[in-house]
C-alpha cells in the first residue's frame, strides 16, 4: 500500500481549492451528520470499536486487492525534465543519411520517444530518392545490436577512453619519431569532412597514407574510366545489356539505378498512355536479381566473360561503321540481336559490366562511345564517390604489412581479414606491426586481431555529411545519443592528432562556412541534403582498347567445359557487414528464396553431371567446393538459368565473429576470389571441383516449389507487341455458365456485399516494375515488429513475414503435363509476385472463425484481433493466398529464438503502435492499419478529410520502383481510383479471381518486352474453360 | 420390449446358457479380483496413456511449434485423429440407437461396450479439439456463454462453431444413452454385492432401481426416446465435421459430397474399431458364447456395405474433379493420387476400397483373426483418409510458391499415442467396473427363452434363472 500514492481529484472544488472546500477539507462526506470524526481514526486503528471492524477489515482487504491488480510496470522511467520536442506516443522524424561504406541513401528517422525504430526514404533528395534497400531498411536494428562493443577494449580488455587516447598518442608519437609508416585503411569514405579529418590526422603524423578498398570493388571499372566512377541514368535508356552487372540488386547504388530502370517499364492502359519500354539484355552466369528481371538473358561462364564483351563490341561497331578488332569468336545466345537494338536506340542505349577487370571495362567504355551513350544515358561529368577503393593500394598495403613496413594501422569501419581475398596472409601479417587500432562496431574478424578497439558510432548516433555524388551533399545527424560508450572515428581522430576531439563542432564549423551561417546549416540538416551540383564538364576516356583487345585474349577463353566458381554478391546479404542483422539473414534472397545461409548453386545440367539431384520441396544434399586447394562444405541448390559447369557461392557469410546471429552461418567465399589485371575478380577459372560428401543438408528457403504450374489466374503476363494491340493482352478472364449465359465468375454471388461508406483502402501492385528486391520485406518487419524466428523454424517453413514476395519461373512443360511443370525451364523467364494480405471482401478466414477474431472493417480492412484469437488456424487453412502466419512459439523473450525481441536492448526497436503477438494466435498484414490510423486521426484533428499520399503503407513507402500504389479507392481524385479506372480495363486483375473473394489488392499484368512466340498470339485475350 | 424373434434366426448365445449363467459370467469380471490378463493390458494402457501425457503436456508447455505443422499446412495430425477419433464414436450410436429401432437383436451382445467406445472415442477427440488449439487455455471463448466483452459472441457462421455444438450435444446424449441402459445391470450388481463399498457405489449409481414392471416400462421408454434423439446425431455429428471442410474454399475440401461420404466413413471405421475391441474383449474375458460368429459376420457385412459406399464416393470425388474442369480441384486429385503424399492415397485406397470386399467371401468374414485384422486394417485406412483429405488438400492449394511439405515429430506421434492410451486406459476400467455386456437384454434374446417359453417373456433378470434350465 505504500506505493498507492496516486491523487485524485475528489471534485472540481479540491482542483480549485476554495477556503470553503479547506475548511471542510477533513470531512469525507461534507456536512454529512458524523456524529463524531472517527473516520481518521477508524484507519489508524485507534478508535475502532466493534461494528467498525468488519468496515475497516473489508476497506484493508478490497485496498490491498486493488493496489494487487495494478499490472507490473518495468522500467518505465518517466522524464526528469521532458524534452521540449517529445511527446509521448508523438513520433518525431529526422532527416539523416545511411552511408556504410559506399552505400548510401537518404533517409528519414522515425523515432518514438527517443529510440529511432524506423527508417524510410528521403523523398527530397534527388540521388535515392526516397528509395531504400532491404539492407537500409534493416540497419535501424544493428542499432539495438547487443553483441556491438559497449566501450574501448585495449588487448581485450575493457578500458575507458582517456586510457586509450593517452596510450594510442604516445604509440603513434613514436612510430612517427622513427618515420615508421602508418596506414589508415577504410572502405569507400563518402564524407568529404571525414577525409578533412583525415588529412589533419595526416598532418600531425606525415607518414600516413589512407588506403581505401571495397569488399565489392568495382575499381576496373573506375580504371578504364580515367579514375571517376560516371553517373549512369538507365531512365534514359531504350536499349539496356548488362553483362555481369547486377544493377538491379547489388551493383554499385541499385536502388538507384531500378528507380530508374522503372520509368522505362512503366506502361498505362490509357488511350494514349504510354506503351512503350526499354528493352533489357542481360548476359550473365548466374541468375542474378537483375537477370530475372530482363527480358532476354543468357548465359555465359566467367572465362567467357572479356570475349562476351569483345564480341558485342566488334558486332556493334561492325554496324556504326567503327573499326573491329580481331577476337576469339564466342558464341552466345542474342548477343547479335542485343548489337542490333544497341545500334537502332543509338543515343538512348546503355552497356554496363559487373566485370572488375580494366581491360573489359575500357571495352565497355568503348562500347558506350560508339553508343553515343556518354552525355545521355552516362554521365561522367557528374560522377559518383560510391566505389573508391582501389584493389591495387590495398594488395600493397598487405604486402607491406606482411613485408613488416608498417608501424601502425587503423582500420576505420573496415573488415579485411573476412571480406578481403587476402584476409589470412594480414591476419598472419598483423601481429607484425606494433600499433593495431580497430574502430570496427565490434570486434570482428579484424576488430580481434588489433590490440585497441575503439568501437565507432551507429550513424543514428553520429554526426556526418556525405558526398555521394560531385556536388550533392547528404547529412548524418544523431537520432539518439550514443548506446554504448563509442565515439565517432572522427572524433578520436581529431583526439589522436592533439585536436579538438568534437567532431559535431568541427563539421558545423566546415559547413557553416561553407554555407554562409548557421541557419542555413540548421536549414540542410533539416533537409538532410544540399544538392549545388556540380556541372563538371567530362569528356570520354580515352581507351587503350588495342591493349584491352589483348588482355582479354589472353585472360579469357572461348570454349573451356572446365568447372568454374562465380562469386556474387546476394541483394538481401550483401557484403556481409550487416551480417549480424536478423532481418536481413531471415530476408529471403529475391532469386534462390533462401536465407540464412548461402549455399553452392549449379545448373541442373550440372548436377546431374555431378550426379546431384534435388527433388522439388525436399531436402539437399551436402557438397564440397575445392578451389586451388582450399575447400568449404556447403548444401547445393539447382538453380535455374545458371551457366552450365559452374558452380556460384554468395558473399556475405561464414563470419566468425559478427555476432550470434551471423557466426557460422554459412561459408566465407571471400578467400575465393581471384586477381584479373591486379583487381579482385568475383570468379575463379583455375582449379574448381564439387563433390557430394554423402550428407544430407537443409537450406532454409520460404519457397520451396518453383514453377507457378501455369495456373494464369495467378500470374499473368504477356508481350509487349500483345500489349500494344490489346491492353488487355495476357488478362485470364474466368467465365462461369449459368442459367442466363456465360457470366464472368467475379460478377456472381449470393450477397451484396459490404458497404464502403468512408474509406476503401486498397492497392495495386504492378507487376511489370516489380524487381524483388524485398525491401519491402524488411521494411514491413520493422514496421509491424515481425518475429524472426531463425533458421531451423525457416527451414520448418513457418517464417512470419506478412510481405513476402513469390518467384516463380518458367517451365517448358506442357500445360497438361503437371509432373513436367514442377521443373523450371533450364533458362526460365522469371515472375516476381508480391503478396500479403488480400483483404478480401468475401473472406474466407473471416467466415470459419469461430470466435470472430478476424472480421471486416467499414474501410475493407480485413482486421485481425489478436486477443480474441484461440489459435484453430482455421482462417490460415482456408487462406488461397496462404498469407497467414500462426505464432507456433512464444518468439519473443525465448532463448530459442535469441534475435531483437530477446533481450531489452534488442526490444527498443519496438513499433509502440503495433501490439507484440503472444504465442498461439495468427497473424497477417493489417494493411498497416496504425498509420491509417493515425493518418485519419491528424486529418481529422484538422477537420478535412485525408489526403491521397498522405497515409502510405510501409511497403509501398519502401518500393524503389513505386510497384505498389496504395490509397483509398472511393477518393475518386487518389492515385489508386485513377490508376484503377483505367487498368481496370487493362493490366489489372485479382489473383485466382474465379473463386470470388474478391481482394483488395490488385495486380497488374507482367509485359515482357520480347517477340511474342506464335502461340502467345493466338490467346491474347484467353477465353477458357468454365470454372465452377 | 417385443421378444418376439424370428424361429429361422441363428441362435444369438451360444453354449446353452442359462440366465445365471449370463449373470454369473458377465458380473465375474466386475466382482472378482482383476485377471492377470486384465492386469497387464491395464498396466501397458497406463503407460502408454503416461508417455502421451507427457508429450501433450509439453505440446501445451511449449506451444503447437513442436507439431510438425507449418504455414502452409495448419492441419495435419491434430485433426486427422480428430475426425478419426469422432468417427469411430458412430458405431457405437448407431448399434444401440439405429440397430435398437430396427429391432436388429444381435446388437444386445455388443451394444455396451460399443457405447462406452463411443464415449471415450468421443472424448479422446475431444482432447484433440483442444490441443490444437493455440491458446487451449481460452478454449471456453468458442462456447456461447455470456461475457464481460460487451455483445461478443461466437461466430455463427463457422463450422468450427457448429463442431462445437455437435460434439458436445453428441457427447451428452451418448453418455446419458449409455448410462440409462446400465442401470438395470448396475442394479444387478448392486444386489449380488459383497462388500460396503460396492454395494454404496453401484446402489448409488443404479438410482434405485427395483426391478419393478413400471420400472421397466419406464426404462423402455426411456429408452426409445433416447434411441430416437441420438439416431440424428449419427448423421448430424459427421455431416458437421465434414463441413468443416466442405464449407472452405480449398480444393479437395470443397466438395458437396462431404456430409453422406463421411457419415458412411465414420459407421465404416466405426464398426471396424467395435469389431476390434471385441474380438479382443470376447477372448480377453471369455465371452466366446455371447459375441459369436454370427455376430462377427453381421459386423463385417455391414463393414463392407460401408466401404463400398466410401469406395464409391472416392470414385465420385475424382469424376467431379474432372468432370468440373476446375484446374485447382483437378489438379487436387491428381496430386492425391501421384504427388509426393501418393503412399498415404494408395494406403487410403487399398485398405478402405479394396480389403474389405475380402468380406464377400464367407470364409474369410467368419474367420476371426482375418477379421481382426482386416478391422485393424480398415481403421488405418480411415485414419488414412482423414490424413490424405487434410494434409494432400492443404500442401498444395492455389498459390503454388506456398507449398509445403509436412512431416511428423515425436509430439504430433506422441499426441496421438495420447490418445490411445486414454482410450484404453478407459476402455479397460470399464470393462473391469462396469458390466461389458448388457446382461438384461441379452438374456431377452436367449433362444431358449423365445422358443421353448414363449409364453414367459415377461419373466426376466434374476427372477428367472430358478425357472429356466
Amino acid at each position: 500500500m505504500e506505493n498507492n500514492k496516486k491523487r485524485y481529484w475528489r471534485g472540481i472544488e479540491e482542483l480549485t481549492n476554495s477556503s470553503e472546500f479547506v475548511k471542510h477539507a477533513h470531512r469525507e462526506f461534507g456536512d454529512a451528520p458524523t456524529a463524531d470524526d472517527k473516520g481518521e481514526a477508524l484507519i489508524d486503528g485507534t478508535n475502532t470499536v466493534r461494528r467498525d471492524f468488519l468496515k475497516v477489515l473489508g476497506f484493508g482487504v478490497s485496498a490491498v486487492a486493488l493496489a494487487a491488480c495494478e499490472a507490473p510496470i518495468k522500467k518505465a522511467i518517466p522524464y526528469l525534465n521532458k524534452p521540449e520536442d517529445v511527446e509521448p506516443t508523438i513520433a518525431n522524424w529526422y532527416a539523416s543519411s545511411f552511408v556504410d561504406g559506399g552505400d548510401y541513401a537518404s533517409v528519414l528517422v522515425k523515432t518514438r520517444e527517443g529510440r529511432p525504430i524506423k527508417v524510410e526514404g528521403n523523398k527530397a533528395s534527388s540521388i535515392s530518392k526516397g528509395a531504400l534497400s532491404a539492407r537500409v531498411q534493416a540497419s535501424v536494428l544493428s542499432l539495438y545490436d547487443n553483441e556491438k562493443l559497449k566501450g574501448v577494449s585495449i588487448a581485450g580488455s575493457s578500458k575507458d577512453w582517456a586510457t586509450a587516447d593517452k596510450e594510442i598518442i604516445a604509440e603513434l608519437g613514436k612510430v612517427a619519431a622513427r618515420g615508421g609508416q602508418i596506414r589508415i585503411v577504410s572502405n569507400t569514405i563518402l564524407s568529404p569532412t571525414t577525409k578533412k579529418v583525415i588529412g589533419d590526422f595526416i598532418a600531425k603524423y606525415p607518414t600516413t597514407k589512407l588506403v581505401t578498398y571495397d569488399a565489392n570493388s568495382v575499381s576496373g571499372l573506375v580504371q578504364a574510366n580515367g579514375g571517376i566512377l560516371p553517373s549512369f541514368d538507365f531512365s534514359k535508356a531504350k536499349t539496356i545489356v548488362s553483362i555481369g552487372a547486377d544493377f538491379l540488386g547489388t551493383w554499385i547504388a541499385p536502388t538507384e539505378y531500378a528507380g530508374q530502370w522503372a520509368k522505362t517499364r512503366r506502361v498505362n492502359s490509357a488511350e494514349g498512355g504510354n506503351k512503350e519500354m526499354s528493352r533489357h539484355y542481360q548476359f550473365e552466369t548466374i541468375m542474378s536479381n537483375t537477370g530475372a528481371n530482363a527480358d532476354y538473358r543468357s548465359t555465359y561462364k566467367p572465362s567467357q566473360e572479356g570475349l562476351v564483351v569483345t564480341a558485342l563490341y566488334n558486332a556493334i561497331a561492325s554496324k556504326v561503321g567503327g573499326a573491329a578488332i580481331s577476337s576469339a569468336s564466342v558464341k552466345i545466345e542474342h548477343l547479335d540481336k542485343a548489337a542490333a537494338d544497341l545500334v537502332s536506340t543509338k543515343g538512348a542505349s546503355i552497356v554496363v559490366s559487373g566485370s572488375n577487370d580494366p581491360s573489359v571495362q575500357t571495352v565497355v567504355v568503348a562500347i558506350n562511345a560508339l553508343l553515343g551513350a556518354y552525355g545521355t544515358t552516362i554521365d561522367a561529368g557528374n560522377a559518383v564517390n560510391y566505389r573508391q577503393g582501389s584493389d591495387a593500394e590495398m594488395t600493397t598495403f598487405i604486402n607491406e604489412a606482411k613485408a613488416g613496413q608498417i608501424g601502425a594501422v587503423i582500420f576505420y569501419n573496415a573488415n579485411p581479414v573476412y571480406n578481403h581475398p587476402g584476409g589470412a596472409e594480414l591476419a598472419e601479417a598483423l601481429p607484425k606491426i606494433g600499433l593495431t587500432i580497430s574502430t570496427n562496431d565490434r570486434s570482428d574478424e579484424t576488430g580481434s586481431l588489433c590490440k585497441y578497439n575503439t568501437p565507432d558510432s551507429h550513424y543514428l548516433e553520429s554526426w556526418n555529411d556525405a558526398e555521394p555524388k560531385r556536388g550533392f551533399y547528404s547529412f548524418t545527424q544523431p537520432t539518439i545519443s550514443t548506446i554504448f560508450k563509442t565515439r565517432q572515428t572522427q572524433s578520436s581522430l581529431l583526439t589522436w592528432a592533439g585536436l579538438n576531439g568534437d567532431y559535431a563542432t568541427y563539421l558545423e564549423n566546415a559547413w557553416t562556412g561553407t554555407l554562409g551561417g548557421k541557419t542555413a546549416w540548421s536549414k540542410v540538416l533539416h533537409d538532410g541534403i544540399y544538392e549545388p551540383g556540380a556541372g563538371v564538364s567530362f569528356s570520354v576516356p580515352q581507351t587503350g582498347l588495342a591493349d584491352s583487345f589483348a588482355s582479354i585474349a589472353k585472360n579469357y577463353k572461348a570454349n573451356s567445359d572446365k568447372m568454374e566458381l562465380a562469386i556474387y554478391e546476394k541483394v538481401t546479404m550483401g557484403t556481409g557487414s550487416q551480417a549480424n542483422n536478423p532481418y536481413l539473414q531471415e530476408c529471403p534472397e529475391p532469386v534462390s528464396k533462401a536465407c540464412w545461409g548461402n549455399y553452392a548453386m549449379v545448373s541442373l545440367a550440372t548436377a546431374k553431371k555431378l550426379g546431384l539431384d534435388q527433388e522439388v520441396e525436399l531436402d539437399t544434399l551436402e557438397v564440397e567446393v575445392v578451389v586451388n586447394g582450399k575447400s568449404v562444405k556447403l548444401p547445393f541448390i539447382v538453380q535455374p538459368g545458371q551457366a552450365n559447369d559452374t558452380v556460384a557461392i554468395a558473399i556475405g557469410y561464414g563470419r566468425t565473429k559478427a555476432g550470434k546471429s551471423a557466426n557460422g552461418v554459412g561459408a566465407n567465399a571471400y578467400p575465393f576470389a581471384s586477381v584479373i589485371n591486379g583487381n579482385i575478380a568475383f570468379s575463379n577459372t583455375g582449379d574448381v571441383q564439387v563433390k557430394a560428401t554423402g550428407e544430407t543438408a537443409k537450406i532454409a528457403r520460404t519457397q520451396t516449389h518453383n514453377t507457378v504450374m501455369a495456373r494464369e489466374s495467378v500470374v499473368q503476363e504477356t508481350v509487349l507487341s500483345a500489349y500494344k494491340k490489346n491492353v488487355e493482352a495476357g488478362r485470364f478472364k474466368p467465365t462461369v455458365s449459368t442459367a442466363e449465359g456465360k457470366k464472368t465468375a467475379t460478377d456472381l454471388s449470393l450477397w451484396n456485399g459490404h458497404k464502403y461508406n468512408n474509406h476503401a483502402w486498397g492497392m495495386v501492385i504492378d507487376l511489370n516494375t516489380c524487381t524483388g528486391c524485398a525491401a519491402c520485406v524488411v521494411s514491413c518487419n520493422a514496421e509491424n515488429n515481425i518475429a524472426v524466428v531463425g533458421r531451423q523454424e525457416v527451414i520448418n517453413r513457418r517464417e512470419m513475414h506478412w510481405m513476402r514476395i513469390d518467384r516463380y519461373y518458367s517451365s517448358d512443360a506442357d500445360v497438361e503435363d503437371v509432373k513436367g511443370l514442377e521443373y523450371a525451364s533450364e533458362n526460365p523467364e522469371v515472375v516476381f509476385q508480391p503478396m500479403l494480405c488480400q483483404h478480401c471482401n468475401n473472406a474466407p478466414c473471416e467466415t470459419v472463425c469461430p470466435v470472430l477474431a478476424t472480421t471486416h472493417s467499414t474501410e475493407g480492412l480485413n482486421q485481425m484481433t489478436y486477443n480474441r484469437c484461440i489459435g484453430t488456424r482455421y482462417c490460415a487453412n482456408n487462406c488461397p493466398y496462404k498469407v497467414r502466419r500462426f505464432n507456433w512459439f512464444r518468439y519473443y523473450q525465448t532463448d530459442e529464438y535469441d534475435f531483437q525481441f530477446n533481450n531489452d536492448l534488442g526490444r527498443m526497436v519496438i513499433n509502440p503502435d503495433v501490439t507484440v503477438r503472444s504465442r498461439g494466435v495468427m497473424e497477417k498484414c493489417s494493411m498497416c492499419v496504425q498509420r491509417i490510423q493515425a493518418g485519419k486521426l491528424e486529418a481529422k484533428k484538422e477537420k478535412r478529410r485525408p489526403k491521397d499520399g498522405e497515409i502510405q503503407v510501409a511497403c509501398a513507402q519502401s518500393c524503389p520502383t513505386n510497384a505498389i500504389t496504395f490509397g483509398d479507392m472511393n477518393d475518386e481524385v487518389s492515385e489508386i481510383s485513377k490508376l484503377l479506372a483505367v487498368e481496370h480495363k487493362g493490366r489489372a486483375f485479382g489473383v485466382i479471381e474465379e473463386i470470388n473473394v474478391k481482394p483488395n489488392i490488385s495486380y497488374l499484368v507482367k509485359i515482357r518486352n520480347k517477340e511474342e512466340k506464335v502461340k502467345k498470339e493466338e490467346e491474347a485475350v484467353v477465353e477458357h474453360k468454365e470454372h465452377a | 420390449m417385443s421378444h418376439v424373434v424370428s424361429p429361422i434366426r441363428e441362435t444369438l448365445v451360444s453354449g446353452g446358457k442359462s440366465y445365471h449363467d449370463v449373470t454369473n459370467d458377465i458380473c465375474k469380471q466386475v466382482e472378482g479380483e482383476p485377471t492377470k490378463e486384465w492386469k497387464i493390458a491395464f498396466g501397458v494402457s497406463c503407460l502408454v496413456f503416461a508417455y502421451g501425457a507427457y508429450c501433450l503436456g509439453y505440446t501445451w508447455w511449449q506451444g503447437i511449434g513442436v507439431w510438425g505443422l507449418n504455414k502452409t499446412v495448419g492441419w495435419a495430425w491434430d485433426i486427422t485423429n480428430f475426425v478419426w477419433w469422432v468417427g469411430i464414436g458412430h458405431a457405437g450410436t448407431l448399434i444401440s440407437a439405429v440397430l435398437l429401432l430396427f429391432r436388429q437383436k444381435w446388437r444386445t451382445s455388443i451394444n455396451r461396450s460399443a457405447e462406452a467406445m463411443t464415449i471415450f472415442a468421443v472424448l479422446c477427440a475431444a482432447s484433440f479439439i483442444l490441443a490444437h488449439m493455440g491458446r487451449p487455455w481460452l478454449f471456453h471463448w468458442a462456447l456461447p456463454l455470456p461475457n464481460t466483452f460487451g455483445s461478443l459472441w461466437v461466430n455463427f457462421n463457422s463450422p468450427l462453431v457448429w463442431d462445437v455444438f455437435a460434439i458436445s450435444t453428441y457427447l451428452s446424449v451418448s453418455l446419458v444413452f449409455w448410462y440409462m441402459g446400465l442401470v438395470p445391470d448396475l442394479a444387478t450388481i448392486r444386489d449380488r454385492a459383497q462388500t460396503k463399498a460396492s454395494k454404496f457405489w453401484y446402489g448409488a449409481f443404479s438410482l434405485g432401481w427395483n426391478g419393478s414392471a413400471k420400472t421397466w416400462a419406464r426404462y423402455e421408454y426411456v429408452s426409445l426416446i433416447l434411441a430416437g434423439i441420438s439416431t440424428p446425431l449419427v448423421l448430424s455429428v459427421h455431416t458437421i465435421v465434414s463441413m468443416d471442410f466442405a464449407t472452405s474454399v480449398i480444393p479437395g475440401w470443397h466438395t458437396t459430397i462431404f456430409p453422406p461420404y463421411f457419415v458412411a466413413g465414420a459407421i465404416f471405421s466405426g464398426f471396424a474399431m467395435v469389431q476390434s475391441l471385441l474380438l479382443i474383449t470376447r477372448v480377453v474375458f471369455k465371452l466366446e458364447d455371447y459375441i459369436t460368429i454370427e455376430h462377427i459376420e453381421m459386423m463385417n457385412i455391414i463393414i463392407t456395405v460401408t466401404g463400398s459406399i466410401v469406395g464409391i464416393a472416392y470414385l465420385t470425388e475424382f469424376f467431379i474433379a474432372w468432370y468440373s474442369g476446375v484446374e485447382y480441384e483437378s489438379y487436387c486429385f491428381i496430386n492425391r493420387a501421384t504427388g509426393p503424399y501418393w503412399w498415404a492415397y494408395w494406403m487410403m485406397m487399398t485398405c478402405n476400397v479394396v480389403s474389405p470386399q475380402l468380406f464377400w467371401f464367407k470364409k474369410i468374414r467368419t474367420s476371426i483373426l482375418v477379421s481382426f485384422i482386416l478391422s485393424v486394417v480398415v481403421n488405418v485406412g480411415m485414419w488414412f483418409e482423414r490424413f490424405v483429405i487434410i494434409v494432400s488438400s492443404l500442401h498444395r492449394d492455389y498459390i503454388p510458391s506456398s507449398w509445403a511439405m509436412f512431416t511428423p515429430t515425436m509430439y504430433d506421434i506422441g499426441d496421438y499415442i495420447f490418445s490411445f492410451g486414454l482410450f484404453f486406459t478407459l476402455f479397460f476400467l470399464f470393462a473391469k467396473f462396469l458390466p461389458v455386456i448388457n446382461m438384461f437384454e441379452v438374456k431377452s434374446v436367449m433362444k431358449g427363452v423365445s422358443t421353448n417359453y414363449p409364453y414367459k417373456k415377461k419373466s426376466s433378470g434374476e427372477k428367472s434363472k430358478e425357472t429356466v434350465h
